[in-house]
């Protein structure tokens, strides 16, 4: 990898535009914040894993960086941009933990990846080059055979795979996900590591919230460990030395780290 | 307002504007009537021109509650038609007793519009103040609208209380000519505003926070949706009355998700099931002798019965088998553009 190594300690690395940068951030849906303090930057080509105990503000934290939610205090840019006013929505991929919508609403996967181009087409039609993009980025993530299924109706594996594949069509530079392989098998839990794994390869930024350490350990480069505060920011490796994860957990988390 | 909307509505300008909408009317009319005379049936004599226009409104209605409704039931917002509805219902009945105590002339349909778009803006802007659809401002909205609608009414009862029955149930007689055009346009707003917006519809409905990183504003395609709503729900409560409209967002489209696979298919199915209700239903009332919108409700339910039947059946029959799930392709993953 080519990126920067981040040093963690808060010094700056001279580099290309950062893609995510939070300086001094705070935000609080109500007077007690949920983040406070945090500064982030995140170059181009970074695999970055966010962990934390339940309610530590990983999820905030990410609608901070995406402009979602506007901080309090400190500046948020995504791109070189303030990131509430980011709008070439087409370079950032999402992928949530579930979609909203209701269990019985029957799109195909076809229709889902479809939505990734909506930022390059606006109120058009998609053109023949979007639909090759489309067919393209299903064959990629391995879901070609699924592109008439209704997605509502795959596997939890199978279904985050599709929405790989409209961050995919979408073309987008990074991709943000959010615990996504929350109730997904073990086995399409490697795979879709392995994916994420070729795309960051391939040069796409890669930030995800992950709740399984091993799964963090074993693929992120840097780790973000968040409590409120940044609680360790730099390589996977010193991580796993560190004693950053009991401070951010408590006591509850070394039982978490040697149950694993 | 309203006093503002009325006066230029009787005005020539308008009556100019709206010419085109009556020519469709005639043409409509001759439609019909030359299908009387291939067919015979009673319902479509040339004499009853209100059936001419109910079937229109009817066919009308068909189209656009299902495709708004399609937004709607996949949001879980099904209840918001009927919230819109009610309060509608206090728009006509602002319609009516301005009438009766002013003179105006003013339709109560066209009050109803303004009123119903007014209290989905509000239901809207409340929600983004709450940050959630909440049941219990929904139930608020609908009991004052249609509370406050009672008392006004009841106000000006004597000649004013005939009348409201056809606000509550519909009815398939007392569609006027303008009432007609008025509902025209309403569907061309309608449907060529979800055709335009169509992509950002989807998007929001499917994965809100999906389609607010990728720079939809999330927030005004939901005040598009509501005010789309508050619209369907005046067009279509003319036949079906304030207490069932929302039946006609709802069931259609419940009928149809149980038969498609994609969801462009499910708005057809819906748009199909509906119009089937419709004339079927039209049909039975006219010549059973029952007011119009219960009947087609009726006949919706009946339809979506049938549709989880088959949806059963072709889930029982068809169990597919799974397609092998393809290697994932590392090399080909696109590298990002620019």
């Amino acid at each position: 990898m080519s990126a920067p190594t981040h040093s963690g300690a808060g010094v700056e690395t001279e580099a290309a535009e950062p893609i995510v940068e939070l300086a001094d951030v705070a935000f609080g849906y109500t007077a007690t914040p949920v983040v406070e303090d945090v500064s982030i930057r995140i170059d181009p080509g970074e695999y970055v894993a966010v962990v934390g105990p339940n309610g530590s503000g990983k999820s905030t934290l990410l609608k901070l960086a995406l402009g979602l939610v506007r901080p309090d205090e400190g500046d948020a840019r995504l791109f070189g941009e303030p990131a509430h006013r980011f709008d070439a929505g087409e370079r950032v991929g999402y992928v949530a933990q579930r979609a909203g919508a209701s269990d019985e609403m029957p799109i195909t996967v076809r229709e889902v990846v479809k939505m990734g181009r909506f930022p390059h087409v606006g109120f058009g039609r998609l053109s023949k080059r979007d639909w090759e993009i489309v067919d393209d980025a299903l064959a990629t993530v391995g879901m070609a055979a699924f592109a008439d299924r209704r997605v509502t109706r795959l596997s939890g594996g199978q279904r985050q795979r599709a929405f790989i594949a409209r961050a995919l069509a979408g073309e987008a530079d990074l991709l943000v996900l959010d615990e996504p392989t929350v109730g997904v098998d073990a086995e399409s839990v490697e795979a879709f590591y392995d994916l994420l794994a070729a795309l960051n390869d391939d040069g796409i930024t890669v930030v995800l919230i992950e709740h399984d350490l091993t799964a963090v350990t074993d693929h992120a480069e840097r780790v973000v460990c968040l409590n409120r505060e940044v609680y360790f920011d730099g390589p996977t490796v010193a991580f796993v030395e560190s004693d950053a994860l009991a401070r951010a957990f408590g006591t509850a988390a070394a039982l978490v780290g040697e149950r694993r | 307002m309203i006093e503002t909307l009325a006066v230029p509505l009787q005005s020539g300008l308008v009556d100019a504007a709206v010419a085109p909408a009556y020519w469709l009317l005639e043409l409509w009319y001759g439609l019909l009537t030359q299908l009387y005379y291939l067919t015979g049936l009673e319902l479509l004599d040339p004499t009853y021109r209100f059936m001419h226009r109910a079937i229109l409104m009817g066919l009308c209605i068909g189209v656009m509650a299902p495709l708004i409704g399609t937004f709607l039931v996949h949001r879980q917002l099904a209840l918001i038609g009927d919230a819109l509805a009610h309060t509608a219902f206090a728009g006509v009945a602002i319609g009516l007793f301005l009438n009766a105590a002013f003179d105006f002339g003013v339709s109560p349909y066209l009050t109803a519009v303004v009123v119903a778009v007014v209290a989905a803006l509000l239901i809207e802007l409340i929600s983004e103040a709450t940050d959630a659809y909440n049941d219990v401002s929904m139930a608020i909205v609908l009991s004052t609208g249609f509370a406050l609608g009672s008392t006004l009414i009841s106000i000006n009862a004597g000649g004013l209380a005939v009348g409201v029955n056809q606000y509550l149930f519909g009815n398939l007689s007392t569609v006027s000519p303008s009432d007609a055009v008025v509902l025209l346009a309403l569907f061309v707003v309608i449907v060529a505003t979800v055709a335009v917006t169509r992509n950002q519809l989807l998007y929001v409905t499917f994965d809100e926070t999906a389609a607010a990183v990728s720079g939809i504003s999330v927030e005004w395609y939901n005040r598009v949706m509501v005010m789309l709503t508050a619209l369907v729900v005046v067009g279509a409560m003319q036949i079906m009355g304030v207490i069932l409209v929302a039946a006609m967002l709802v069931v259609p489209v419940a009928g149809a998700t149980q038969l498609s696979r994609s969801f462009t298919e499910s708005i057809f199915v819906s748009v199909a099931l509906a119009e089937l209700a419709v004339l079927i239903g039209i049909g039975a009332a006219y010549y059973g002798g029952a007011t119009g919108g219960p009947v087609i409700v009726l006949v919706a339910v009946a339809i979506y019965v049938v549709a989880v039947a088959l949806g059963r059946l072709q889930t029982a029959l068809g169990e597919e088998t799974t397609p092998e799930l393809g290697a994932i392709d590392g090399e080909s993953a696109e590298a990002p553009s620019d």
